[in-house]
C-alpha cells in the first residue's frame, strides 16, 4: 500500500522529518505516536501533498505511484484521505456542494459517470448515520460554525463519503470526549477491510483501545525511533516517552 | 478640445429640436442643468468623487443621439427571452432611452400604480412629475447628472399610491440598440406614496455591437414606511459605458434595498445618493462585481444620515481578473442630528492577477457622538487553508478556486430579496466564473 | 450619566487651560516680513551657507512662488498671508558676553521641562533644543561623537558634513513634492541632523525639542536622519508655543533614510498651542514626514501623540522599498475646542514582503474635528506586500466631528490589505461603573481615554509615555482641581 524511504523535509527552510522509513500494508491499522513537535503532523502533511513543507530526499510510494511527484488533488483521488488535525472553516461553500464536487471528481478520475442528485444525497444521508451528523450540518458551510466535536465527526463522514484505500487520522481524537471518540472509532472500524489501511496520529492510547493498531511507532525528532506492538502504546501510556528518548538521544548525535 | 465643448455647442444648435420632442415637465429644468453643465465642465480625476473613472475621456469620442425621436424598429417581445425562472415580473422595456408602450403586458398591477412612460405621463400629468423630477438629482452638484437633465427626453416613470403593495417585481429591460455609436440619456423616476411597496428588476443589455455611452439618472422617493427594492443587473459588453446616478431620499420608517451588480460591461460608474431623512429610516445597499479582461467597475457611495435612529448597511464585493480595475468609494456621512445611528460598511475583494487593479475608500464622516458606526475593507486573495483542504478531498485546484470565488460573491447575492433572483445570480454568476458565460443567455439579444 | 451632568463634563473639557503659553523675554534677531528671493538669499547667508544649498533653496522658491495653496483635507485652512511673516527669528544673536546661552532661554527650557545641562538631563536623552530659527544648544554631541554618532543642528550640520546633508536633503522628500514641502525647502531654519554610521546602535534616546517663541514668525525646521546598514535609533520630538492671538505658521519637513538591517523609531509628541476656547490663535501644523526605508529588512517606526495645533496637516509616510521592510505608524490625535486635524500615513510597498501596520485613535471633544487620511499602495512589484490598519474614533460631547478616509491602491494579486474602523463614544456603562467605585466621572474619562490609547502610548519611549499620558489627561480632563 504505502512505501516510504529516508523522508526528509522542511518548512521555511527548518528541517522537521529526518530519514522516516514506514511501510504500511494492506488491511493494517498502524500508530503514529510520539512528543509535541516530533514531526507527526509534518508527515501527515508530506504525504498528502500539504505546499507549505518541501521534500528534500526520500520517496514515498502509494500502491506503485510516486505519491511526491502528485498533485494533493490527485493523492486523494488514487485513494489518499487526511482527516486534519484542525478541520478548515470554508464559509459560503456548503457541505452539499463541496461533497459534491469531491465525489464527482474522483469518480471523474475513475472514469465513472459523476452521480446524479438523487443519488447523491441518498449517500450523504446513508453515511451520515455512521458517524451520527446532523442532517443540519449538511446546508451549513463546510465546518463553519461546527463544534470541534462536530469537526471531527465531519472528517470521518468525508472519509465515508470519499471511501480511501488509505486513511490519515492526524490526532482526530484531540478534543473530543468519549463518546464522541466511541463514534468516532466506530465510523473508522466499520469502514476497515481488507482492501484498506490506516495511519492513526494520536497522543493517547486510549484512541488505540477502540481502533486496534497492528504496529506502534514512536515519532521522535523526525525519525521513527522505535516500532513495536499495540502494547508500545499502553508502556508510553503508562513511562510516558522519556526513556524511548533517552534510547535515541544516545543512538543519534544531534 | 475640452470635451465638453461638443455638448455645450450641441445644446446650443439643438435645445430647440430638443424641447419640441420633450414634455413640458422636462423641459422647465433643461436651460438650468445647461447653465450647471457649462459652469462645472466634466470632472476630472481631481475631483474626489471622480478619482477613480476619468470622464472627460469617456465623453470625447463622438457619439450621435436621437434628439428627434426616431423610432428604432424592434420589438423587445420577438427578441428578448431572457426571463429569470419562475420570477413572474411584470415585464417592461426601454429601448435606448424610450420606454416602449406597444403591446403593454396585462400586467394586472393594483389600481392607482402607474408604470409608464416618463414623456407621456410628463405631458398627461405634468404637475406631479413637476413635483418630483430633477429635486434630488443636483444637477449643480454633478455634471453627468447635469447632461442627463440636459438631454433627457424619457424615461420610465412609475408611481405607487398609499399603502399599495405590488407582489410582483416590475422588470424593466433597458436594450441598447443602434447602427451607429450612440449616446443614450435615460431618466427613471419612482415615486412611492406612504406604505407603498414594490420591488424592481433593471436588466441593462446591448443589443448591437456597437459604442454606447447611456446616462442614467435614476430618482427615487420613499414616503413613510414605504419600501422599495431596487435590483439593477448590467450584462453588457466591453463597447459599453454606463454612467448610473441613483438619488434615493427616505422618509421615516421606510426601508430600501438596494442591489447594484456587474456581470458584464466596458466602463462603468455607479453613483449612488442616499439620504436618510426621516427617523427610523432603514437601508441596505450592496455590490456585486466581476469583472475581468478590460473591464472597469467603480461604486460610488455616499449615505447620508440626517435624522436620528437610522440604519445603514453596505456590503460591496469584487473579484478581478485580467486586467480588470475596481473601484469603490463608499462616503458614510451622520449629521450632528442623526444620534443612534447604526451603521455598518464593508467592501472586500480579491485580485486573481497582477494586472488587476482595486482602489478602495471607506469614508466615515460622523458628526454625531451617540452612534456605532463602523467599516472595514480588504483586498486579498483566497484562502490557501480551504485551498489545500479541498484539494486534499480531490477537488481540483481550479475547481477549489472556483467554489471559494463563487462561496465569497455569493454572500452579496444572498443579501439580494428577490429569491428567483437570487438563484438566478447564483446560475449566471457560476457560468461566469467558470468562463462559459461571455454575455447573459437564453435570449436572442444575448447570443 | 445624567444630562446635565454631561453637559457639565463636555464644558469642563472644553474650558481647559494650555499651559505652555508663556513668551520669553530674549532680545531676538527678526529679519523683517515678508518673502522673496532675496529673504531666501538673507537667510542663506545669515547661516552662512554653501552654493549648493542656495541654489536648493532658490529653485524651491521659484517653484513655490507658481504654486496655490492647497485646499484639500478636512481642514479650513485660513488664507495665510505669506507676506506677513517673517521668516527668521534668531534669539541668540545678542546673547551676553562670557555666556553660552542667554539665561532666559535656558529658564524657558527648563519651565518646559527640557533642562540644557547635560547633568540634570532626563536619563539617557540628548537633546536637540531649537527656538524659532536656530538651535539653541545640542547636548550630549560630544558623547555621541565617540561612537561615530552625527547628532547636531543642520546649520551645523550644512557647514560640518556638508557631504553627507548635500548627498541625502531633499532625496525623500523633494521641494517638488507639495506647496508646504516647497516652502520650507526654500526658507527652512533649524533642526536636527542625525547621522548613525554602519553596525551602531544608538546608546541613548535622541530628542527634538522645538518652541516658537517670537511674534509673527513661522518655524520652518528641517530633520534628516540617516541611519546606515545595521544601526539603529530612536528619536523624540517635543514642541510647544506661546499663546498668540493670531495664526503662526509651523511648515516643517522630517527625512529619514533607512538602509540595510537598520532601524528607526521615529516618536513625536506634538503639543503645539491650540488656540483658545472660541478657536481664536494656535499654530498652523502643516507638516511632511517621510521615511524613505531603502534597505533590506529596514524597519522604521512613526509614533505621534497629537494634542495641539489649529490645525494639523500632517502624514507621516513610509515608502517600503527595501524587501522585508517593516513600517509602523501609531497614533493618537486628540482635538478640543475648535481645532482641527487631518492627520494620518501612507504606506508605499514597493519592495517584496514588505509588512506594514496601522493604528490610529482619533479623540474628538468640544467643537473640534479630527480625520485620519491614510493611504496604503501596493505596487506591481510589491509581492506579498501586507498591511493591517485599524482606525478608531472616540466622540466626547455632540459638537465635533471624527472622520476616516482610508485610501487603498492594490495593483498586486498577492498583496494582502484589510483596514477597519470604529466609531463609538464613551459607554455609559463603562462611566457608571467608575462612578460607583467612587471615581468621578472626569477622571474615569481620563481613564478611558488613556485606555483607549494604550495601543499606541505603549510605542512611545518610557519618559514620553509619561508626559503623553499626562497631556492626553490634561487635554480632556478639564479644569480637575
Amino acid at each position: 500500500m504505502l512505501e516510504v524511504r529516508n523522508l526528509h523535509a522542511e518548512i521555511a527552510g527548518k528541517e522537521i522529518l529526518r530519514g522516516i522509513d514506514l511501510t504500511v500494508n494492506d488491511g493494517e491499522i498502524h500508530a503514529i505516536m510520539g512528543p509535541n513537535g516530533s514531526g507527526k503532523s509534518t508527515l501527515s502533511a508530506v504525504l498528502t501533498g500539504n505546499p507549505l513543507y518541501t521534500v528534500t530526499e526520500g520517496e514515498a510510494v502509494f500502491n506503485g505511484q510516486n505519491l511526491l511527484e502528485m498533485k494533493p488533488e490527485d493523492r486523494a483521488r488514487a485513494g489518499l484521505f487526511l482527516s486534519f488535525q484542525y478541520p478548515v472553516e470554508i464559509p459560503g461553500v456548503s457541505m452539499t456542494n463541496f461533497m459534491r464536487a469531491a465525489i464527482n471528481a474522483k469518480r471523474e478520475y475513475e472514469g465513472r459517470e459523476p452521480l446524479n442528485a438523487a443519488d447523491f444525497l441518498k449517500l450523504m444521508r446513508e453515511k451520515r448515520k455512521l458517524v451520527d451528523l446532523d442532517s443540519k450540518l449538511a446546508h451549513r458551510s463546510v465546518n463553519e460554525g461546527f463544534s470541534g466535536g462536530e469537526k471531527k465527526r465531519n472528517e470521518i463522514f468525508q472519509m465515508a463519503m470519499l471511501e480511501p484505500t488509505l486513511s490519515i487520522l492526524d490526532e482526530t481524537d484531540s478534543g473530543l470526549d468519549v463518546d464522541a471518540m466511541r463514534i468516532v472509532a466506530d465510523g473508522v472500524n466499520k469502514m476497515h477491510t481488507a482492501k484498506t489501511s490506516a495511519i492513526v496520529i494520536t497522543h493517547y492510547e486510549r484512541l488505540l483501545d477502540m481502533i486496534k493498531p497492528n504496529l506502534v511507532h514512536v515519532l521522535y525528532k523526525g525519525r521513527i525511533v522505535k516500532t513495536s506492538g499495540p502494547e508500545l502504546a499502553k508502556e508510553i501510556e503508562q513511562h510516558g516517552y522519556d526513556w524511548i528518548k533517552e534510547e535515541a538521544d544516545a543512538r543519534y548525535d544531534d | 478640445m475640452n470635451s465638453e465643448q461638443q455638448y455645450i455647442d450641441l445644446y446650443n444648435e439643438a435645445s430647440g429640436m430638443l424641447k419640441r420632442h420633450a414634455a413640458e415637465a422636462l423641459n422647465a429644468v433643461r436651460d438650468r442643468a445647461f447653465a450647471d453643465f457649462k459652469a462645472q465642465g466634466f470632472p476630472t480625476r481631481k475631483v474626489e468623487r471622480y478619482k477613480y473613472t476619468d470622464i472627460p475621456a469617456l465623453f470625447a469620442p463622438d457619439y450621435g443621439l436621437n434628439l428627434n425621436r426616431l423610432e428604432i424598429p424592434l420589438n423587445p417581445y420577438d427578441t428578448f427571452k431572457c426571463d429569470v425562472p419562475n420570477l413572474s415580473t411584470s415585464l417592461y422595456f426601454v429601448v435606448n432611452d424610450s420606454f416602449y408602450n406597444k403591446m403593454l403586458p396585462q400586467a394586472g398591477l393594483p389600481e392607482g400604480v402607474i408604470v409608464d412612460s416618463l414623456g407621456h405621463v410628463a405631458t398627461q400629468k405634468p404637475g406631479l412629475i413637476a413635483e418630483y423630477y430633477a429635486r434630488i438629482a443636483d444637477t449643480r452638484e454633478d455634471a453627468v447628472t447635469a447632461l442627463n437633465t440636459m438631454f433627457a427626453q424619457d424615461g420610465l416613470f412609475v408611481y405607487v399610491p398609499k399603502h399599495v403593495k405590488i407582489d410582483r417585481a416590475i422588470q424593466v429591460i433597458n436594450i441598447l440598440r443602434a447602427d451607429v455609436d450612440l449616446m443614450v440619456n435615460r431618466r427613471v423616476l419612482i415615486v412611492m406614496e406612504q406604505g407603498a411597496e414594490a420591488k424592481f428588476l433593471f436588466c441593462d443589455h446591448a443589443a448591437d455591437n456597437r459604442k454606447f455611452l447611456s446616462t442614467q439618472v435614476i430618482e427615487a422617493y420613499v414616503a413613510e414606511n414605504a419600501s422599495l427594492e431596487l435590483n439593477c443587473l448590467e450584462e453588457t459588453h466591453l463597447k459599453n459605458t454606463r454612467l448610473s446616478n441613483v438619488y434615493i431620499e427616505q422618509q421615516a420608517n421606510s426601508r430600501v434595498n438596494h442591489n447594484v451588480i456587474t456581470l458584464h460591461n466596458g466602463v462603468t460608474r455607479n453613483r449612488l445618493d442616499l439620504v436618510l431623512k426621516g427617523e427610523g429610516a432603514e437601508c441596505h445597499c450592496n455590490g456585486c462585481v466581476v469583472a475581468d479582461k478590460e473591464q472597469h467597475v467603480d461604486n460610488n457611495t455616499l449615505i447620508d444620515h440626517q435624522a436620528p435612529h437610522c440604519t445603514s448597511n453596505e456590503l460591496y464585493k469584487y473579484v478581478l481578473d485580467d486586467n480588470a480595475v475596481g473601484a469603490f468609494a463608499g462616503r458614510v456621512l451622520v449629521r450632528q442630528e442623526a444620534q443612534k445611528t447604526i451603521s455598518q460598511e464593508t467592501n472586500q475583494n480579491l485580485c486573481a492577477t497582477k494586472t488587476a487593479h482595486m482602489y478602495t475608500q471607506p469614508m466615515l464622516e460622523i458628526y454625531a457622538d451617540d452612534v456605532k458606526c463602523a467599516h472595514g475593507s480588504t483586498v486579498g486573495q483566497l484562502n490557501d487553508a480551504a485551498m489545500f483542504y479541498m484539494q486534499q478531498r480531490g477537488i481540483s485546484k481550479k475547481e477549489a478556486k472556483l467554489l471559494l470565488e463563487f462561496a465569497f460573491i455569493n454572500e452579496v447575492i444572498d443579501k439580494m430579496e428577490l429569491e428567483p433572483l437570487r438563484d438566478r445570480l447564483h446560475h449566471l454568476v457560476e457560468k461566469r466564473f467558470r468562463g462559459e458565460l461571455d454575455k447573459c443567455e437564453g435570449c436572442d439579444l444575448c447570443k | 450619566m445624567a444630562e446635565k451632568e454631561k453637559n457639565e463634563f463636555v464644558k469642563q473639557v472644553a474650558e481647559k487651560k494650555y499651559e505652555f503659553g508663556f513668551t520669553t523675554d530674549v532680545q531676538t534677531d527678526i529679519i523683517e516680513k515678508g518673502l522673496n528671493e532675496d529673504v531666501v538669499r538673507l537667510i542663506s547667508h545669515k547661516k552662512g551657507e554653501p552654493e549648493w544649498l542656495l541654489d536648493f533653496r532658490l529653485k524651491a522658491y521659484e517653484y513655490w512662488s507658481h504654486l496655490k495653496q492647497p485646499t484639500w483635507g478636512h481642514v479650513h485652512l485660513p488664507e495665510i498671508d505669506y507676506q506677513a511673516i517673517s521668516y527668521y527669528a534668531d534669539p541668540l544673536a545678542k546673547k551676553p558676553k562670557n555666556k553660552e546661552i542667554d539665561p532666559e532661554l535656558e529658564k524657558t527650557f527648563d519651565k518646559l521641562g527640557i533642562p540644557l545641562e547635560e547633568r540634570l538631563a532626563l536619563s539617557g536623552t540628548a537633546v536637540d533644543a531649537i527656538m524659532d530659527s536656530v538651535s539653541v544648544k545640542t547636548t550630549f554631541k560630544e558623547k555621541l561623537r565617540e561612537k561615530g554618532i552625527i547628532f547636531c543642528s543642520i546649520g551645523e550640520a550644512v557647514k560640518e558634513h556638508s557631504d553627507l546633508v548635500k548627498e541625502y536633503l531633499g532625496s525623500v522628500v523633494p521641494y517638488r513634492d507639495n506647496y508646504f514641502a516647497a516652502l520650507n525647502s526654500a526658507v527652512f531654519s533649524d533642526g536636527s541632523f542625525v547621522y548613525i554610521p554602519k553596525g551602531v546602535r544608538c546608546p541613548m534616546e535622541l530628542s527634538s525639542y522645538f518652541r516658537i517663541n517670537a511674534r509673527n514668525t513661522g518655524q520652518f525646521e528641517r530633520t534628516l536622519i540617516v541611519a546606515e546598514d545595521d544601526s539603529y535609533v530612536s528619536y523624540l520630538e517635543g514642541c510647544t508655543a506661546p499663546m498668540r492671538d493670531e495664526n503662526q505658521l509651523h511648515a516643517a519637513i522630517v527625512e529619514i533614510i533607512v538602509k540595510d538591517n537598520a532601524e528607526v523609531k521615529y516618536s513625536t509628541v506634538q503639543n503645539w498651542y491650540p488656540g483658545d476656547e472660541q478657536g481664536k490663535g494656535g499654530v498652523l501644523n502643516l507638516v511632511t514626514k517621510r521615511g524613505d526605508l531603502r534597505g533590506v529588512n529596514s524597519k522604521l517606526s512613526w509614533t505621534q501623540v497629537e494634542t495641539g495645533s489649529a490645525i494639523t496637516w500632517k502624514y507621516p509616510s513610509c515608502i517600503l522599498r527595501g524587501d522585508n521592510a517593516v513600517a509602523e505608524f501609531y497614533s493618537v490625535a486628540v482635538t478640543n475646542h475648535y481645532q482641527e486635524a487631518d492627520t494620518g500615513t501612507k504606506m508605499i510597498h514597493m519592495g517584496k514582503n514588505t509588512k506594514s501596520t496601522i493604528i490610529s485613535k482619533g479623540i474628538s471633544a468640544g467643537h473640534s474635528q479630527n480625520s485620519y487620511r491614510g493611504l496604503v499602495r501596493a505596487t506591481p512589484h510589491a509581492d506579498n506586500a501586507r498591511n493591517y490598519s485599524s482606525c478608531d474614533s472616540l466622540l466626547l460631547g455632540s459638537n465635533c466631528g471624527a472622520h476616516t478616509f482610508p485610501y487603498m491602491d492594490i495593483h498586486n494579486d498577492t498583496a494582502v490589505v484589510e483596514h477597519e474602523a470604529t466609531t463609538s463614544k464613551i459607554s455609559e456603562d463603562q462611566l457608571f461603573y467608575c462612578n460607583q467605585r467612587g471615581i468621578p466621572t472626569e477622571q474615569a474619562v481620563g481613564l478611558i481615554v488613556n485606555g483607549y490609547a494604550k495601543e499606541v502610548l505603549n510605542k512611545l519611549p518610557m519618559e514620553f509615555a509619561v508626559e503623553a499620558q499626562k497631556l492626553l489627561s490634561v487635554s480632556l480632563e478639564g479644569t480637575v482641581g
